[in-house]
């Protein structure tokens, strides 16, 4: 059982959605995140030229069975690359156990992937 | 048909009252779209203030002092709320709600200039005595038939100039002694927190929202519409509707090339276009063409604005990174250099009696004369208020109040919830 946070581009964020909801994934969150990095945006107030950092992302989070690892990542790498800088970053870590909390159960079988 | 024609005089001055009232909210979105979202409360409840309280206190006194008679020509007599001093054709309550609203203009300008830091309680005693003293005294010189419009023969203004001070809407005493206590006002309070780094370079601190702003310079715009064609006074009989179509053509024209001038000039200097700075640059036109707007051609017109608007992006430039004076939405620039500009330029444009149309000097020199005594005028008041409130009462909020906002300190509500 694995989790992958994918930190992706506003714009690809649809279409990410769409091929994740067709592969084998059926939950996951969202959010809107913002990073500095060493990209600076010139922009212009009053006459005054000033630079800003703040780089607006929406990264995902998903948490899946190992076999299902691999395929997401592919997904996502697919749609949401365009080849400039920027483009994201996806980190993987383990996860030590996952509870349903209607049920009571635990352990991987309660992520309830399609296959 | 006289009968009518008067009616007719006196609905115009009244529709166009209500256009120039509805530049309070212009200015009201137009500085809160410039400043920050923790102090649009304030903002919002300072352009309310001033027309409330600037509404009172010249209906009482200041129309006295301003139309009132003296002899001397420098000060008319306060009126205590009684009207029945003042002769003229047109209803003496309509005339005063007239001036009401152009006295409230003036009172209003300095409020974008101090904002996010002034103590609200110190705007109110300022505001109060711009509408009591200081516009009321300045405009009885010249609109209440003082010395600088004197046109008599043995008058000074004749013997030394052979013409007399022309402001026909306000360029000068509206908008340049708003725009001169404006600057006058940063000066006294110094700039917002973070605006200049150590080193002395100018910060942006961008404003929250230029929907905001472009609306209200929309309104304003459209408010100028009242402002100067409404200053004709009257509607009816051939040389009144010539006059007021000429006045509406020559305002938006000089609006116009005012924002062309500045978009073209950001664009070259910046690289981009700037709105924030267009919008200024329409403002800049509008005040500038409003001192000639019935004297100068529809060319003239087009000169003024275009001037305006270029001048405006380096006045800007100057007053925010050289003279370090900190105001968040230009209105010394817009209001008191443009003011000024178009005053003067007035010399130079009028087809009458200008420079440029071959009359000669006088009627330039007029002009110069004339913004330069109201100007000092209104440099002198704004030093003596602003310096004095400082030193007794403080004009600045503290440091805690200035950081987490207004709204909250200083009213105990925000805006945006």
């Amino acid at each position: 059982m694995k989790k992958i946070e994918a930190i992706i581009r506003k714009t690809k964020f649809e279409d990410v959605k769409e091929a994740l909801l067709k592969s084998d994934i059926d939950w996951f969150e969202y959010h809107d995140v913002h990073g500095i990095g060493q990209s600076r945006q010139e922009r212009i107030y009053r006459g005054v030229q000033y630079s800003t950092d703040v780089i607006e992302r929406v990264a995902l989070t998903i948490v899946c069975r190992d076999q299902f690892v691999d395929p997401t990542i592919k997904v996502i790498i697919n749609v949401a690359q365009t080849g400039q800088v920027g483009d994201g970053r996806i980190f993987v870590s383990e996860v030590l156990d996952t509870w349903s909390i209607r049920t009571g159960e635990n352990g991987d079988t309660v992520l309830r992937d399609k296959k | 048909m006289e009968d009518i024609a008067l009616s007719l005089d006196t609905v115009w001055m009244l529709l166009a009252a209500m256009l120039v009232f509805w530049m309070q909210p212009g200015f009201a979105l137009c500085e809160a779209g410039f400043t920050r979202s923790k102090n649009t409360a304030n903002i919002l409840f300072k352009n309310l203030v001033d027309f409330i309280l600037g509404s009172l206190l010249f209906f009482f006194v200041g129309f006295g002092l301003m139309f009132g008679c003296d002899g001397a020509g420098f000060v008319g007599a306060p009126n205590w709320g009684d009207l029945s001093f003042y002769k003229g054709a047109l209803p003496v309550e309509g005339f005063l709600m007239f001036e009401t609203v152009f006295c409230a203009t003036s009172a209003t300008i300095v409020s974008g200039a101090m904002a996010e830091r002034t103590k609200f309680s110190m705007y109110i005693i300022y505001s109060a005595v711009i509408s009591l003293i200081i516009y009321p005294i300045e405009g009885h010189w010249t609109w209440g038939s003082g010395w600088l419009c004197d046109g008599s023969a043995d008058s000074f203004m004749t013997t030394t100039f052979g013409d007399v001070f022309h402001d026909f809407a306000g360029s000068a005493i509206v908008h340049s002694v708003g725009g001169v206590l404006a600057l006058i006002g940063a000066m006294a309070l110094g700039a917002r927190r973070g605006k200049y780094s150590q080193d002395g370079k100018s910060r942006a601190i961008p404003g929250h929202s230029l929907t905001l702003a472009s609306l209200g310079v929309f309104i304003l715009w459209l408010g100028w519409f009242g402002f100067n064609p409404g200053s004709q006074l009257a509607a009816s009989g051939e040389v009144n509707r010539t006059a007021i179509s000429h006045v509406l053509l020559t305002t938006n024209l000089a609006a116009a090339a005012g924002g062309l001038a500045t978009m073209a000039v950001t664009w070259f200097k910046y690289g981009k276009p700037s709105l924030s700075l267009t919008l200024n640059g329409v403002l800049a036109g509008l005040v500038g063409i409003t001192a000639g707007c019935d004297a100068v051609s529809s060319m003239g017109a087009v000169v003024i604005g275009l001037i305006c608007g270029v001048v405006l992006v380096y006045s800007i430039e100057f007053i925010d990174n050289k003279l370090h004076i900190d105001d968040p939405v230009g209105a010394s620039s817009v209001h008191g250099v443009c003011g000024i500009l178009g005053t003067i330029l007035t010399g130079f444009l009028a087809v009458d009696n200008g420079l440029l149309y071959g009359h000669g000097w006088g009627f330039l020199g007029a002009q110069c004369f004339g913004i330069l005594v109201i100007d000092a005028w209104a440099a002198v008041c704004g030093v003596v208020l602003f310096y004095g409130i400082k030193k007794t009462k403080g004009l600045r909020v503290n440091q805690r109040i200035e950081d987490e906002g207004l709204d909250i300190y200083e009213h105990g509500e925000s805006c945006y919830n």
